[in-house]
């Protein structure tokens, strides 16, 4: 069966569809990973999107119970060159297309994804509709929807992640982790370290964060313009006070529009794993797993108590920034990495050893 | 750090002639080295003792010493120059070892001169396989386990402590022979036992077996400031078993999900910091396909063939960048080449996949085992570049330029579905292909998984192309034509396929608008913008090659290297692409090469990497719509093209097509030959054996024979009767009308060539080299010296002139070769190519004449006066220069180590000096030959050449030679009245190699007589094998207290 992607440029892209047979609207982005597939569609940051994969090969190695991101796929779309329809890897439990149809993810291969790559780096991210006949109706219907809506409503539809607040283990160092749509790798690195990880839909109540007497609260990644978060910035203020306090990827542009900076819409963001950051403190770069289409605006940071940490030494993008005068910092990379490098992993330890110091004295604003 | 300002002047150790395991890939690396260290502003000295390659000309770095490279002539180079410091790590193991060596001299120290690049402790420790497998185990990384056993006991006890399966090596046998695989402990005992019995000091290695795993390469780079990054990673199709050189390789990884991938580049980017690599670094891997386990196997500490690859197939040009880090720059102060826009400091991404396959020599080795194991034996390589598998492996095949270029199973017709499974393991040259046949008998993917362990992932992709030739059997239509072409059939595989003829196909496909696009190698997945001129089709929507304004030329290159067609042709097209560029118009390069220097992006105005076929040579045109065409550089590989690019009017700049017709065609030659009254052996053809037979007779014997249209005298050979002709017959089964054979009357004489350049009236000759070997051995295989002082000013005066004449009657305009008997006093011509040959940068280089971009300039309509070139001879200057041939015979088992008209030679040394006995010296010194240290030489099989050794022997028993002789050379040389007192036996002869105390073998024999010379091989051990070869080292070695002067190229 045929299936098309039309662009809001106009562009029509063709191919062979797999998948769910629904037509919707979405935001048509691109990740340039040679690896790391379900990791990306598994990743709450890209909900509502149509994952564009620059790399032609795309289900080598299958779909196996181990790599998800998040409880299911959250991707509506997926665009590739070729789909592997044989994977081959002793973890793989299915395909794609058998994932794809599984769990209601709209596919289509046989794409010439290098020019659909380009199209969107020279003419910035785009709306697209995914349809399988060329009805110019249902196209006009499809983009005649409000999108930042539809994405509130699939994810109300969908009674999208909420944490739990569960304590696993009393001993050990405990993290609120405040919950924007959140990866579960983020999880798996606290946990790996040690650490008993309380989890806090961000709608949570303050009250009930301070009540579960954490020592450090972490503000997860999560998907779409950080703005439409403006409610949990006096959250965030008031949690920057009373915890040391790190913010990642989403979590971090809100940290830092919480505190006045400005973000902005990226032309075509950064999805992939080669961009290496400058880490101005430690003198070093690191190759860094991206995946945003907003940044922190440098100029913006200029005018707040902020102070920029990390940035892209291609663009000088802003990759991270930190409060003076509190324990308070946060990174627009993943240091999760899945997919993508692991060189930034040091961020988590960085933060631990901060929040374990904080928990040997009293915490208070240090004094600047 | 910026770059170093303490340093002005830097000396680069160049890899030398061209083996088995050390090929063009460093000519490539190097060059960029010299060219990037110039572009810093460093004043560049360069040795190297191969004349054949980019990097030795002048203008690649600012003095060149092409002289041998041993630490002898290094220290007198250094001694000279006095250089601030050596970079050794782009020059291959000749360039470590070399660095090792004057370390340990002292010298660097005495001169205060630094290593530039990784130190040299890292470069023992990751070489050296006790201290890697400790720095190991401190770092918590795996290898695979492994202990020494003497005895069954001590066998038995490490079985147990490691684990089955297990490896069994006995240490020291011939060919390594005597090991195997044991998966139990009945297995052990039975090979152990043998195994301990071969060995000659009665020990075997017992190691973990990691067969069948995957096998991962990554490319890394580090600078001082501890930034590192992979550029590639690669995987090979062939499991662990096969050395990497020798294996299918695929890049990026196909079958590693993230956390696999991401779990080795950790563990490779730990390993690569803890041995602080400043530079270029590859790392070989193994990975359990059942498990996250891992090994490390190996790293290479230096650039290699595997990171030619890999700037190849991403676009990052590593060697550039380890020069750039080995003079202080970081990665973050280097821009991407490629992008211009970015920073070095950046991983490339792709989206196409690359297909490496290598390129075997078993076509000219027809002894040698094609089996495939530790030991590399490809001489070359090819790789593709295409939007899915199928296409970059099939593109890839198509590129080969072996006897199959496509999957068809012809080839193996006869041979039965269990003979093919049983030739499975050991994987062979052609398991790929035995692969396709077997699932297209249908085998099943499972079955041949199970034999060979590859993964399913690549043997499904075999399939798909299998499954898909069914389709073009039959009538098929316009879609699943677009889709052949997405699979990356071939139009001439797909007409063969469907029974038509390929222009049929093409015309097809362009009634069809089934039309081939171009898309850019860029490193980054199009995330930014990037400006590289660096192309490869695949049948998509997009093109992204424009056609510039400007008019251009396209030169077509010679593909992978292999026997008879290697780096001198590479060396040729970089040339032309040079003259084409000086002369205003925009050069275009097509090849599929990816060791050279002709398809890195920065040399061409822009590259195509394409195989070098009909239909790919005219997608390109059909694009391009170049000026012209250059084909005479490409050697035999671009002239075989010649007939297609002409029937599609496109121009072939030079030579006209007639003439390179008139010169392949026995007939039409041989009238020309008549015509201008010029000598030459008694000649026919043949296309059947009767008809052989009878010719053979008339022409008398001994006769020359060889198939028309080969390349480096590929199935060439000597016959003295009837009897040996029909011995060569029942072998070359193909004669027929399509491939006649030759036959020649052999004339005993000295071989002369020449190289001449013609506008089409005036003839100009720059040199003329004399054979040292007389006729019967293939001119690649010769020594040869220049000027041609063995030769009488008459020859040389017949020489100008028949060429001159014949070349004139031709009408050649650019390169042409003439090569010559000279049998009585009379020079008689015995084979042109009216193309660039072999010679051409050999002398170019002694003859200081850029024959190629003269050449190219010709063909573009220039005349030799417009150039300022005076008809004629060239008069030589005062050095004398001998050329000597490099073989790789070590690395093949059982090779025929004769001289004979077969080329077996892979590469080639330059010896200069202003007499001949000291250019002859370095010449050997260079080629690997040692100078006699105990003067002790060994005969045997001198057989009638004893006459014309007498005299030599005599002077140098008088000079303090020791001699010793087998039991047949003693007799031969009694009856010269030579008394050899001494007698040596095989098994004595063989203890004295091992223990390295004798000079030379001096073994006449044929191949089956000659095992002495099997033993010279496998002990390293220096030998001849023709006449002329010993009378040259005879006066080579007279004097061995002669100075070691250096030269530096040019000079004299």
């Amino acid at each position: 069966m045929k299936r098309y992607l039309v662009l809001e440029n106009g562009s029509i892209y063709s191919g062979e569809a797999f998948g769910s047979n629904e037509e919707l609207l979405t935001e048509v982005v691109f990740s340039t990973g040679m690896t790391g597939y379900q990791e990306t569609m598994t990743d709450p940051s890209y909900f509502g999107q149509s994952m564009v994969f620059t790399y032609p090969l795309i289900g080598n190695y299958g779909i196996n119970l181990d790599d998800n991101e998040g409880s299911r796929p959250a991707v509506d779309a997926i665009v590739a060159k070729e789909i592997t329809k044989r994977p081959s890897n002793f973890r793989s439990v299915m395909s794609i297309p058998e994932y794809a149809k599984e769990n209601g993810v709209v596919g289509i291969e046989g794409v010439d994804t290098r020019k659909l790559a380009k199209e969107l780096r020279t003419q910035g991210s785009m709306k697209g509709v995914l349809v399988n006949s060329l009805d110019e109706t249902k196209i006009q219907e499809l983009f005649a929807q409000d999108y930042d809506q539809l994405l509130v409503e699939r994810s109300k539809k969908e009674e999208y992640v909420a944490g739990n607040g569960k304590v696993k283990d009393e001993g050990a160092v405990r993290i609120a982790l405040i919950d924007f749509g959140l990866k579960n790798s983020i999880a798996q690195a606290l946990e790996k370290r040690g650490v008993n990880v309380l989890h806090f839909d961000w709608t949570t109540d303050i009250e009930k964060i301070r009540e579960a007497d954490p020592d450090g609260v972490l503000l997860s990644n999560g998907p779409g313009n950080p703005e439409l978060y403006e409610a949990s910035y006096p959250m965030i203020l008031a949690l920057q006070d009373e915890y040391p306090l790190l913010g990642i990827c989403l979590g971090h542009q809100l940290f830092a529009l919480a505190n006045g900076a400005k973000t902005y819409k990226m032309k075509f963001g950064y999805r992939g794993f080669n961009h290496a950051v400058w880490d101005v403190d430690k003198q070093e770069k690191h190759f860094t797993s991206q995946n945003h289409g907003y940044a922190v605006d440098r100029d913006s940071v200029k005018d707040t108590k902020l102070e920029v940490t990390h940035e892209e030494i291609n663009q000088n993008t802003v990759e991270g920034v930190r409060l003076n005068d509190r324990t308070a910092f946060s990174v627009q990379f993943h240091p999760d990495a899945c997919p993508g490098p692991h060189d930034s992993e040091y961020i988590f330890d960085k933060f631990l050893a901060a929040v374990k110091d904080a928990k040997k004295e009293p915490f208070y604003a240090k004094a600047n | 750090m910026p770059k170093r300002t303490d340093l002005n002047k830097i000396l680069v150790i160049g890899s030398g002639p061209i083996i088995i395991g050390q090929a063009a890939e460093f000519d490539y690396s190097g060059s960029q080295a010299c060219l990037a260290l110039k572009e810093e502003g460093y004043e560049v000295i360069l040795v190297n003792s191969n004349p054949a390659t980019i990097m030795t000309d002048k203008e690649i770095a600012d003095r060149v010493y092409v002289e041998p490279e041993t630490t002898g002539y290094i220290e007198q180079i250094i001694r000279k120059e006095k250089p601030d410091a050596i970079l050794p790590t782009l020059g291959g193991q000749t360039g470590l070892n070399l660095a090792k060596e004057l370390a340990d001299s002292g010298l660097l120290e005495e001169l205060d001169i630094e290593l530039l690049g990784t130190k040299l402790k890292a470069i023992e420790q990751a070489e050296d396989r006790e201290s890697f497998k400790e720095l190991m185990a401190d770092l918590n990384e795996p290898v695979p386990a492994s202990a020494i056993a003497t005895n069954m006991a001590e066998a038995k006890e490490i079985a147990e402590r490691i684990g089955y399966p297990l490896v069994v090596r006995p240490a020291y046998t011939l060919g390594g022979s005597g090991g195997g695989f044991v998966h139990n402990d009945e297995e052990l005992e039975h090979i152990a036992a043998h195994g301990l019995d071969l060995s000659p000091v009665t020990q075997v290695l017992i190691e973990e077996s990691i067969a069948g795993f995957k096998e991962i390469e990554f490319e890394v780079m580090r600078d001082r400031e501890n930034n590192a990054l992979i550029v590639a990673s690669m995987e090979n199709i062939d499991p662990v078993g096969v050395h990497t050189g020798d294996s299918v390789v695929v890049s990026p990884t196909q079958t590693l999900a993230d956390r696999e991938f991401q779990m080795m580049r950790d563990s490779a980017l730990k390993i690569i910091r803890a041995l602080k690599i400043e530079g270029g670094v590859n790392i070989q891997m193994a990975l359990d396909p059942q498990s996250f386990n891992y090994r490390i196997i190996e790293v290479n500490p230096r650039v290699s063939r595997s990171s030619a690859l890999a700037s190849k197939a991403t676009g990052y040009p590593i060697a550039k960048m380890a020069a750039k880090i080995a003079v202080g720059l970081n990665l973050d102060e280097i821009k991407n080449p490629i992008t211009m826009t970015t920073w070095a400091a950046f991983e490339p991404a792709l989206d196409y996949v690359v297909v490496k396959i290598p390129r075997f020599p078993f076509d000219k080795f027809k002894d040698v085992e094609p089996t495939l194991g530790t030991q590399m034996k490809a001489t070359g390589e090819v790789m593709a570049i295409g939007r899915n598998f199928e296409e970059a492996m099939q593109k890839a095949v198509s590129s080969l330029k072996s006897t199959q270029n496509d999957f068809s199973g012809d080839a193996y017709a006869e041979i039965s579905v269990a003979d093919m499974k049983a030739k499975l393991m050991p994987a062979t040259n052609d398991r790929l292909f035995m692969i396709a046949e077997l699932l297209r008998r249908g085998v099943s993917v499972e079955e041949i998984h199970d034999i060979t362990q590859m993964d399913f992932f690549f043997l499904d992709k075999v399939e798909n192309v299998v499954a898909f030739e069914r389709k073009l059997k039959q009538v098929f239509d316009k879609d699943e034509l677009r889709r052949a072409k997405e699979l990356g059939f071939p139009d001439e595989y797909i007409a063969k396929l469907s029974g038509q003829p390929e222009s049929a196909i093409r015309k097809l496909r362009k009634d069809e608008g089934v039309l081939p696009v171009y898309k850019m190698v860029d490193t980054a997945a199009g995330e930014f913008e990037s400006k590289t001129p660096y192309y490869y089709s695949t049948y998509e929507e997009e093109n992204e090659s424009v056609k510039s304004d400007k008019p251009s030329i396209l030169v077509v290159g010679s593909g992978p290297i292999r026997i008879g067609q290697g780096v001198e042709f590479d060396y040729a097209t970089v040339h032309a692409v040079k003259a084409i560029q000086k002369a205003g118009y925009e050069a275009i390069i097509i090849n599929s090469n990816p060791e050279t220097v002709s398809t890195d992006f920065a040399i061409s105005d822009k590259l195509y990497f394409e195989p070098l076929t009909r239909e790919h040579v005219l997608n390109v045109i059909d694009l391009e719509q170049p000026e012209g065409v250059l084909l005479q550089f490409g050697g035999q590989t671009a002239i075989n093209l010649a007939a297609a690019i002409n029937e599609n009017g496109t121009i072939i700049l030079g030579t006209d097509l007639k003439a390179i017709d008139l010169a392949e065609d026995r007939d039409s030659f041989n009238h020309i030959i008549q015509k201008l009254g010029l000598h030459q052996p008694k000649a026919a053809f043949a296309i059947s054996q009767e008809e052989a037979k009878e010719k053979a007779k008339e022409v008398g014997y001994p006769v020359l024979i060889r198939p028309s249209y080969v390349i480096g005298g590929q199935g060439m050979a000597v016959i003295q009767n009837e009897a040996e002709l029909q011995g060569y017959l029942n072998v070359a089964a193909w004669v027929s009308n399509d491939h006649p054979v030759l036959i020649d009357s052999y004339l005993a004489g000295q071989e002369a060539e020449l190289d001449l350049l013609s506008d089409g009236k005036e003839v100009s000759i720059p040199g003329i080299m004399a054979h040292i070997e007389r006729s019967g051995v293939h001119s690649g295989d010769s020594m040869a010296v220049y000027p041609a002082i063995t030769l009488s000013d008459d020859v040389v005066d017949q020489m100008v002139d028949a060429s001159t004449k014949l070349a004139n009657e031709l009408g050649v305009i650019g390169l042409m070769n003439m090569q010559f008997i000279i049998h009585e006093g009379k020079a008689y011509v015995i084979e042109v190519n009216p193309r660039a040959s072999r010679t051409v940068p050999f002398l170019s280089k002694v003859t200081k004449m850029a024959m190629t971009q003269i050449a190219t300039w010709l063909s573009m309509g220039k005349s030799l006066s417009d150039l300022g070139i005076k008809p004629g001879l060239k008069p030589a200057g005062n050095m004398i220069h001998v050329k000597a041939p490099v073989f790789s015979f070590e690395k093949l088992n059982d090779a025929n180590t004769k001289l004979a008209p077969e080329m077996k030679s892979t590469g080639e040394v330059m010896g200069s000096a202003p007499d001949f006995a000291t250019a002859l010296q370095k010449a050997f010194v260079a080629a690997g030959v040692k100078a006699p240290v105990a003067k002790r030489l060994v005969l045997n099989n001198v057989g009638d050449d004893a006459v014309e050794m007498a005299e030599t022997l005599k002077k140098m028993t008088g000079a303090g030679w020791t001699l010793e002789a087998s039991e047949e050379s003693v007799k031969s040389l009694e009856k010269v009245g030579f008394a050899v007192s001494a007698l040596i036996t095989k098994d004595e002869v063989e203890a004295e190699m091992v223990a390295g105390t004798i000079d030379l073998l001096v073994d006449f024999g044929t191949n089956e007589e000659a095992v002495w010379r099997g033993m010279a091989v496998e002990q390293g051990t220096a030998f001849v094998s023709a006449i002329d070869t010993f009378l040259a080292y005879a006066k080579a070695f007279e004097n061995l207290d002669a100075e070691k002067k250096v030269y530096e190229l040019g000079e004299g």
